[in-house]
């Protein structure tokens, strides 16, 4: 403990700086309108920035895009609850509650739990990321190719499983995900794959542009067209302090999305969206008066902003201690670390500790900065919304562009973002996931490589997948998961997931008018 | 026809094309993979989802329940970036985004020509300021250093 707090005092002495400071507030400040703004989503705002990011050096860079990611998450709820417009998707669940709070007056209250409930949820989740991500760390050393490529199996497996209610379709789209990320040059045998003569390509598909265009321009493309913006509510700074009863109603629930976040955040999956989902299905199961949920309960907001924010400091931990992504956001966050010569991994703790402390300790500074940032200044960020949406989508589409090229200087990925924001019009179209492709797309290399290096270590033998003890553990959980949606399947009955209505069904929910 | 068993249909054609191009590559063995073997691999394992979902389509909506009632607007932005992939580097980055700008608010969103042409005006200018000359993020200039 007191080596920790050493460490810790190092990471204050890193993230206290000015420059630094700086970074962490204007990452923060960049989040939270990338949280309010619907379409961008803190995939595309990370995406965008890291060009940006380019010049500054590694912690600046890591601490910037931090902000933006946690400061989404912040963000997204102000619309949510004001508008019923979720600025991105783990926002989702707060429409439900927090909007009809609004309805009631009650839209300072809301806004304020959400406030305190994200910071107390951020604050304690970067302790637990602190504690857990050395030793986790330490025990990765142990791993080797067969290991890794196990842990990166179980982590699509897992993806597949909590992405959606039909893991075939997650499967498939993380298999399409996998075969982008063929593309290029083999790196064992130097066969150039699937590029056609474009140099540009020889490197592979670059993470930026498909995810901008998965997530990003596919939003625009779905979203075009719409009215005006609708009215916006605008409450006032001294209608923003809750009772004493909705203070006492919220803790408990803000301390059960606190750790059901951090550990769902910690397996890989679109971490922050599943914890505002099963937060919130967590909520309704334990209350006393469940018939107020969508109604307006405050324990509708509290649980899921908590847990969206805590599972952001727990999808960290894997990036950071094993050099894993457990979802997109977190493998954009990787490229840009081996842009600025960083390694994430088990090594990254003992060769970087000036980075690693100096990232902890900025996120709980970030946590101060938008607990200060939301309350006061949600009327500056709600205007925004008053941008008509056929001036708002042509700017986004824009910056989406601008960044996109800005990170190769190059048109080719301008024309990858096109392709994939056509591509991911028409899987959300028909009802798959987009996200399974990221991270397959992000994870291909690295799992060829395991596998090919696992098969050479055993000279061709597939045994060692099983001779080695967590290699086997991995992908018996993974096999686990994959026998679980069968069964499901097969029986053609609703399992945890579809009962508790996962993504595309909470979003339609949350459209419906409120009686 | 339901939108699971066209979208199997897709998948398995795309799953067909991969294994296809790949026969160009050197498979290698079983013990021994070679760059196509990954490849040929995954595209097999996307033919049998495909299969499996086609199978399992019955339950799906029809593919008349999907409404396309914004895809005007998603050609135009489409083709507006598809422009802007063709254009940027010859024309440069603030031309490129202007007349990309114009088009969608003038003629897809049909606005005035005055609010068109300032939007259209300060975005491009405005970004390029301040990621060019600001940030140092490099972008392309046209024409006249435009």
């Amino acid at each position: 403990m007191s080596e920790t707090l050493q460490n810790l005092y190092l990471g204050f002495s890193v993230a206290l700086t000015p420059s630094v400071l700086l970074y962490a507030f204007v990452g923060c400040v960049i989040g939270t309108l990338v949280g309010v703004l619907p379409g961008v989503g803190p995939l595309a705002g990370i995406s965008l920035l890291l060009p940006v990011s380019f010049g500054l050096d590694a912690t600046s860079a890591i601490v910037l895009l931090a902000g933006i990611y946690y400061g989404a998450m912040y963000g997204g709820s102000t619309t949510s609850i004001l508008m019923r417009i979720p600025g991105e998707a783990a926002s989702v669940m707060t429409c439900i509650d927090g909007y009809a709070m609004t309805r009631k007056g009650r839209a300072g209250p809301a806004l304020a739990i959400a406030a305190a409930g994200s910071y107390i949820a951020g604050t304690f989740s970067v302790v637990a990321l602190m504690l857990l991500a050395p030793p986790l760390a330490s025990f990765a050393l142990r791993f080797g190719p067969p290991e890794y490529f196990s842990l990166l199996l179980l982590g699509l497996l897992a993806l597949a499983y909590m992405s959606g209610a039909s893991m075939l379709k997650s499967l498939a789209m993380a298999a399409l995900g996998l075969l982008f990320g063929m593309i290029g040059i083999d790196p064992m045998t130097g066969f150039s794959r699937f590029s056609y003569g474009l140099v540009e390509l020889g490197d592979g598909i670059g993470v930026v542009p498909v995810a901008v265009g998965l997530f990003g321009l596919s939003e625009i493309l779905l979203t075009a067209g719409q009215p005006a913006a609708p009215e916006v509510t605008k409450p006032r700074l001294s209608e923003l302090l809750p009772s004493r009863e909705e203070w006492r109603a919220s803790l408990w629930p803000i301390g059960r999305g606190t750790v059901l976040g951090f550990l769902i955040g910690i397996i890989p999956g679109s971490a922050h969206i599943i914890a505002s989902f099963v937060s919130y299905a967590v909520e309704r199961r334990v209350s006393k008066h469940p018939e107020r949920f969508g109604q307006g309960a405050i324990e509708g907001v509290a649980g899921p902003e908590s847990a969206n924010n805590a599972a952001t400091s727990g999808a960290f931990v894997p990036m950071l201690a094993l050099g894993v992504p457990s979802g997109p956001i977190p493998a954009v966050m990787i490229a840009a670390m081996m842009v600025h010569g960083v390694s994430p991994g088990p090594l990254l703790i003992s060769q970087q500790p000036e980075l690693f402390w100096g990232f902890i300790a900025s996120m709980y500074v970030g946590n101060v900065v938008l607990l200060i940032l939301n309350l006061p200044l949600v009327g500056v960020f709600v205007n925004l919304l008053r941008v008509p949406y056929p001036f708002l989508y042509p700017g986004i589409l824009m910056f989406c562009i601008l960044g996109v090229y800005a990170v190769n200087g190059s048109v080719v990925d301008v024309g990858i973002m096109t392709a994939m924001g056509a591509l991911g019009y028409g899987l959300r179209k028909f009802d798959f996931e987009t996200a399974p492709v990221v991270l397959g797309l992000v994870l291909a290399p690295m799992m060829e490589m395991s596998f090919r290096q696992s098969l050479s270590m055993s000279s061709g033998s597939y045994s060692i997948f099983i001779t080695r003890p967590i290699a086997l553990v991995l992908l018996m959980v993974g096999l686990a998961l994959l026998l679980s949606s069968i069964v499901s399947f097969v029986r053609k009955n609703e399992d945890w997931r579809q009962r508790l209505g996962f993504a595309r069904r909470a979003r339609e929910k949350s459209q419906l008018p409120i009686d | 026809m339901t939108t699971d068993r066209f979208a199997s249909g897709v998948l398995a054609l795309f799953a067909l094309l991969v294994i296809w191009e790949s026969r160009a590559l050197p498979l290698g063995t079983f013990r021994q993979p070679g760059p196509a073997y990954i490849p040929i691999l995954l595209a097999s394992l996307l033919l049998i989802f495909a299969i499996f979902l086609a199978a399992a389509a019955s339950r799906a909506p029809s593919f008349s329940s999907i409404h396309w009632t914004e895809w005007r607007h998603a050609l135009a932005i489409l083709a507006s970036c598809i422009f802007a992939v063709a254009a940027m580097e010859r024309l440069g980055y603030r031309l490129t985004v202007l007349l990309v700008l114009g088009f969608l608010l003038k003629v897809v969103e049909k606005r005035g020509w005055g609010v068109t042409i300032a939007f259209a005006l300060a975005l491009p200018f405005g970004s390029f300021y301040l990621f060019y000359t600001l940030l140092r993020v490099p972008l392309p200039q046209g024409p006249f250093g435009l």
